[in-house]
């Protein structure tokens, strides 16, 4: 039961720790880094609430060992909001009441970032598909909807225009 | 502040009526939220559980020397143990005891047998495998019928000889009780003689609450200052806290219970679980904190469940369609302890709202509670106690009552409906209805869907599905729901002894903010915004500067928690009436200031006033300084104010739902076209959170209805114990809803609010089975059992021939 | 919750994860994606001593496109979506990968642990049996190819020996007309029933139909006698009813929470059926 020594980056940080290589990373994150913002809600990869975003991609950090994200690139919900305190999808789930007991909440606002980039301006049913990974128990999902449509409005109306520069 | 209109001065408030945007938001939305599971103390252990595999069997030995072998294992826990605490059993919330750790057998697959208390969660989980337990299994029984049978298995050889249990007579060694209210004779009677008289057995199955966060905690008990503290997933801290006491005879002014953000409730989350009793213990025995938190599976498969519930009724009518009486009979499994969490004295909760929202003159209701070799629980998952089985049975035998008189079952309800002129309305099983206007709201919601052109369109599927032209049926759901929250009166409602009043205190400081602290606690439903309305509105304070807290009873006055819906109506009720007391003693502080004499002043929405003289007035911000500021005589310094509110009735929320269902006569998959819901919760404090509640409950009504289930086979082993076949619908399958209301105060509230958090998922299981059934009617169903997911649907169409 | 200890490897060569399988045996265990193995070893239904990650193996990655498709063993679902590549020369890929599962597992997912692992209810086998796939698998003893048709033997039992490691998954580009049809009771579970087609015509006659089942048995099928029953058809109902009664024949199914036999092989007909139309549209 030797432990390993873990590096990788989380929240544009490099951190690092001892630990098992069986560790779940949700565990690493919570208990050895002090990241309780993402959740447990199973053990059978369902539910979705303990979504990180890891080397680009949505990923349930129950399902993977801290062995396996050895040198990661991981973004959690700490990490998402905006320069001046909540960002914009955080402000929308405000906004349009996208949130009740908040325990799906980091899971789904960090898969919601990572939709929208995916897909900046989805419709309802790709929001709903998209999403489809992470359960919710208190908003039956409609203000989740309306609250990510309404962020990627907002998200894209922010966003200049391309310079010709950026064809090169 | 004098430059504001009228209608400034109320918005500014964001209090009763307005949509305010949730406080608690801004830690959710970031991860700052504060679960149980987040806690880390210096030296914390963790403990957890092994379990029964067996449904029924005797322990025969539990061999713990590898795991107590393992580095970093501190103790393993058993029931003898426990003993000599008296804690290897507890006392549950209906009378009955069940056991904390298995004492000599198992009654329930799951069941806890030991507690290991490791360093941390990983050893404990290795540890937990190493131990090795002997069972000598004994058979099964997990059919509530098969169970009251004469050669039926021995369950609970605790209550041998026991002929008289908490609720009167036992006559069976698996029954628990006989509950019955109404008119036996004059309804059978009624039946006997009447001109139509329809049917069913109309079974509500096994589920349960399943919130996104199990059930947890964190118990530490400190030696040095003699303090035990719980950290825990409580609905009802205070409660607990005077369990813990009782339990561990420690008293209550040396334990502290706070519930602190809990991800969710519904239910499941009110009762004292052994996995809270083995942390105290092992707390004080190792003098270090333990956290206990649950598995998904221990979740499912062995805490407090919901409903399974058989009701066989009978309803007579007049060939009109005037219904006369009412008539039922429960089987209600348990099982294997009775842990439903009832007020005392209601063993079968209020199922007695069965009549509805009709006016049936008479009727009957007579309940058996039976052990089963299955887990025990009952009550939970926005049942209202009971209601949503309730609300469930009234509205599937209005269906089959329709169908018997060959009548549409929206007229049907409304030749029955109480009239608003009945208000407030005895019912024939002993409710005093508060307030209603049934037919409004049924017009309102009928036009709203576009009824009639529904049901002709209904028709015309029908003759395109005989003539070949479709597969598809359509069904239309009604539902119109009556329910009774708000518990309740001392007199005749009590937790464990503890009347379910409910409290706020509140303080105003100088500068005129404000703090407030309620016996209730929040998992979701946003009392740190919703309550502050409320007081806003009472004492002219913005909402955005009065702080709400709840759950730690170090702090918090007395109250008896957050379930059935009772927040609103009894805690909402404290809040008004506190919230009356600090502007009673304010404007004292007002006339003194403005020196008239009180009947001088009137109050205008932030500010006392005096009448006729519209430029002299205080406010409440400068009342609050004054009272910290002037010596005025007669009065004590400070503002500050406390309310128990005792409530004179329960409030009685209403609705009228409606679904329309598209279903594939050959794969059984239902698509939900659309789903109508109209709320009446009487004074509407925040109809942006109302929305979020109907939104939540009416999902959990359409898991309920359309394929979440605890199953279990004859051997009692837990068929649906993971989020694989436990459904939970995820955003692709879940409806898009369209929500509506009409406002019919209480008339005995404060602020006229009746509560709205259980009416969606008591009247929206209803609406999603009926439209099952509706779409199947022209083919001849009568009746066919919940959950209605694929294969079921498969079979009713394949039953009836359409499949040829 | 918590998995047990193992050994944990994560060789940078297709020699070297050999190399850990050779000496350690039945005690070692490939792991790609994880999401069918993490689940299972937190159940502590398996016991592994040595796990073996393939994440860092280069030659396990990448798409080719040319005549003959070529997969690399360690590429995700969501490649499977969104290459490209592979949406215009085999786009009965994407169609199923679409219905795998949900958003998070498909990032992760791979075809590779998708189809090696030997589970009837995986999607990626009965896909591959339709395509008539073949599996590339280097052991010790060099790189042998098996045909999907030939891999599966029982429900996690296939042809792929322990020490072997699926490298890749090679098929014909294939033409004309496909679908995957799946009925499941909710976004993450697996199929009720599925069915894979691939179909051509020619003057509204069919030339070729490739059928394969999913979990309606212990294995994949791929009913060589469905997919006869259409050929030479107008694809008409006789020609459907026909191509559903053979199918039926061949398949297994087991109940579970999903349904009784009865009802999974009535749904086996249906999504047959469904599949069947909806791929000669596409001929």
């Amino acid at each position: 039961m030797s432990k390993m020594h873990l590096k990788l980056r989380v929240n544009g940080k490099s951190v690092e720790t001892l630990c098992e290589p069986r560790e779940l990373l949700i565990h690493v994150l919570r208990e050895r880094l002090n990241l309780t913002g993402a959740h447990i809600g199973c053990e059978t990869s369902h539910c979705g609430a303990c979504t990180v975003d890891m080397n680009g991609m949505s990923v349930k950090s129950c399902t993977v060992f801290a062995a396996q994200s050895q040198g990661a690139e991981v973004t959690t919900i700490e990490g998402l909001a905006g320069p001046d305190g909540m960002s914009v999808l955080q402000q929308a789930f405000r906004e349009h009441h996208g949130l009740q007991c908040g325990y799906c909440t980091p899971g789904m606002i960090t898969r919601a970032h990572r939709l929208l980039l995916e897909n900046p301006l989805p419709t309802e049913e790709e929001v709903r598909f998209g999403m489809a990974g992470n359960l919710c128990r208190c908003t039956g999902y409609q203000n989740i909807v309306k609250a990510i449509l309404h962020a990627s409005v907002e998200m894209n109306a922010a966003r200049k225009p391309q310079v010709t520069e950026a064809a090169e | 502040m004098n430059d504001l209109s009228h209608d400034q001065r109320v918005a500014g408030l964001k209090g009763l009526g307005s949509s305010r945007k949730r406080v608690e938001d801004a830690r959710f939305t970031q991860g700052k939220g504060n679960y149980v599971d987040d806690i880390k103390m210096p030296d914390m252990l963790f403990g957890d559980f092994v379990r029964s595999q067996y449904a029924h069997a005797r322990i025969k030995s539990v061999n713990t020397a590898a795991a107590l072998a393992l580095p970093g294992v501190i103790a393993v826990l058993q029931a003898a143990d426990l003993a000599p605490l008296g804690l290897h059993w507890m006392p549950t919330l209906a009378g009955d005891k069940q056991m904390v750790l298995a004492d000599g057998k198992v009654l329930f697959q799951g069941q806890e047998i030991a507690f290991v208390i490791a360093e941390d969660r990983y050893i404990c989980a290795d540890a937990i495998e190493l131990i090795e337990v002997e069972y000598e299994e004994l058979p099964v029984v997990v059919d509530p019928f098969k169970a009251m049978l004469p050669g039926a298995p021995v369950l609970r050889e605790d209550l041998a000889g026991q002929t008289k249990g908490a609720h009167g007579a036992r006559i069976h060694h698996n029954h628990i009780f006989r509950w019955e209210v109404g008119d036996k004779d004059g309804t059978e009677a009624v039946v006997a003689s009447a001109d139509v008289v329809a049917e069913e057995m109309i079974y509500y199955h096994r589920t349960h609450p399943c919130p996104l966060e199990t059930c947890g905690c964190v118990a530490s008990m400190d030696k040095i200052n003699g303090k035990l503290t719980l950290w825990g997933t409580f609905q009802a801290p205070h409660v607990v806290r005077t369990v813990a006491s009782l339990l561990s005879g420690i008293p209550e002014s040396s334990i502290r219970v706070v519930s602190p953000d809990i991800g969710g409730g519904f239910g499941n989350k009110v009762g004292v679980y052994p996995g809270y009793v083995c942390s105290i213990v092992a707390s004080i025995v190792t003098g270090r904190p333990v956290k206990w938190v649950e598995d998904r599976m221990d979740n499912l498969m062995t805490t407090a469940f919901a409903r399974d519930y058989w009701m066989q009724g009978k309803i007579a009518a007049t060939k009109e369609g005037k219904i006369t009486g009412l008539w039922c009979h429960v089987t209600a499994d348990h099982g294997a302890f009775d842990a439903c969490a009832d007020p005392t004295k209601f063993p079968a909760g209020f199922f007695s709202i069965c009549t509805g929202s009709y006016d049936i003159p008479v009727a009957y209701v007579g309940v058996d509670g039976v052990y089963t070799n299955k887990a025990p629980g009952g009550v939970s998952y926005r049942c209202s106690f009971r209601v949503t089985e309730a609300a469930y049975f009234i509205e599937r035998m209005i269906e089959v009552l329709a169908i018997k008189l060959g009548m549409d079952s929206a007229e049907l309800r409304r030749i029955n409906f109480i009239r608003k002129d009945q208000f407030p309305y005895h019912s024939a099983l002993g409710w005093e209805y508060d307030s209603g206007d049934y037919h409004t709201a049924w017009d309102k919601a009928l036009a709203a869907v576009g009824y009639d052109a529904l049901r002709a369109e209904q028709t015309q599927r029908v003759a395109d599905f005989k003539a070949g032209k479709t597969r598809s049926l359509m069904g239309i759901g009604l539902s119109f729901f009556t329910e009774i929250v708000g518990a309740g009166p001392v007199k005749n409602c009590d937790i464990l002894g503890m009347g379910m009043f409910d409290s706020c205190e509140i303080r105003i400081h100088p500068t005129g903010s404000a703090l407030a602290r309620l016996g209730t606690i929040s998992q979701g439903q946003g009392h740190a915004t919703t309550f502050a309305q409320i007081l806003a509105t009472e004492i002219g304070i913005s909402a955005d500067l009065i702080t709400i807290e709840e759950g730690d009873t170090d702090t918090a006055p007395y109250g008896l928690g957050t379930y059935g819906s009772r927040s609103t109506p009894v805690a909402g009720a404290a809040t008004a009436m506190a919230g009356r007391k600090i502007r009673a003693k304010a404007q004292m502080i007002a006339a003194y200031l403005l020196e008239v004499h009180d009947n001088d002043l009137e109050w205008d929405v932030d500010r006392f006033v005096v009448k006729g003289v519209p430029e002299r007035f205080k406010t409440m911000k400068e009342l609050a300084y004054a009272a910290y500021n002037q010596a005025i005589p007669g009065l004590e310094p400070g503002l500050e104010a406390v309310s128990y509110y005792d409530p004179p009735n329960m409030t009685y929320p209403f609705g009228a739902y409606i679904c329309v269902m598209d279903i594939d006569a050959d794969t059984g998959v239902a698509d939900i076209r659309s789903f109508y819901a109209l709320d009446d919760c009487g004074t509407r404090i925040n109809p942006m959170i109302i929305e979020g509640q109907v939104h939540g409950g009416a999902t959990e009504a359409f898991a309920i209805a359309m394929g979440q289930e605890i199953a279990y086979d004859e051997m009692g082993n837990c068929m649906t114990g993971s989020l694989m076949d436990f459904f939970l619908p995820t955003s692709w399958e879940t409806p898009h809803y369209t929500t509506d209301h009409t406002e019919t105060p209480s008339p005995h509230h404060p602020i006229g609010a009746k509560g709205v958090g259980e009416s969606p998922n008591v009247g929206g299981v209803p609406a999603f089975s009926n439209a099952v059934h509706d779409a199947f009617r022209p083919f001849g169903l009568k009746q066919s059992h919940m959950p209605h997911d694929h294969w079921r649907i498969w079979r009713i169409a394949n039953q009836l021939g359409l499949h040829g | 919750m918590i998995p047990q200890t193992f050994e944990y490897h994560r060789p940078k060569t297709i020699p070297d994860a050999l190399a850990i399988l050779t000496s350690h045996g039945d005690e070692a265990r490939v792991i790609a994606g994880g999401h069918s193995l993490i689940p299972v070893m937190k159940q502590r239904l398996t016991e592994i001593g040595h796990l073996v990650d393939l994440q860092d193996i280069g030659d396990l990655k990448g798409v080719s496109i040319g005549d003959t498709v070529r997969i690399g063993a360690m590429t995700t679902q969501h490649t499977l979506i969104t290459h490209a590549g592979l949406a215009a020369a085999v786009p009965l890929l994407a169609e199923a990968a679409l219905q795998i599962a949900d958003p998070q597992v498909r990032y992760v997912g791979t075809i590779g642990g998708n189809v090696a692992n030997g589970d009837p209810a995986n999607d990626m086998p009965g896909l591959m049996m339709c395509l008539d796939a073949q599996f590339v698998l280097t052991g010790p003893g060099g790189t042998r190819t098996v045909a999907a048709r030939q891999f599966y033997q029982g429900a996690y039992s296939t042809e792929r020996a322990e020490d072997e490691i699926l490298v890749a998954i090679e098929m014909a580009r294939p033409v004309g007309g496909y679908a995957y049809e799946k009925q499941k009771r909710k976004i993450g579970d697996y199929a009720t029933a599925a069915a894979a087609v691939l179909m051509t015509g020619s003057g509204g006659k069919v030339t070729a139909a490739s059928v394969a089942m999913t979990n309606l048995s212990d294995v994949p099928v791929w009913s060589a006698a469905a997919g006869e029953a259409l050929v030479g058809s107008d694809c008409g109902p006789d020609a459907v009813k026909a191509a559903v009664a053979a199918m039926l024949v061949d398949i297994n199914p087991s109940a579970d929470n999903r349904g009784p036999v009865e009802f999974k092989r009535h749904v086996a007909g249906v999504v047959l059926g469904r599949a069947v139309a909806r791929a000669w549209s596409r001929c």
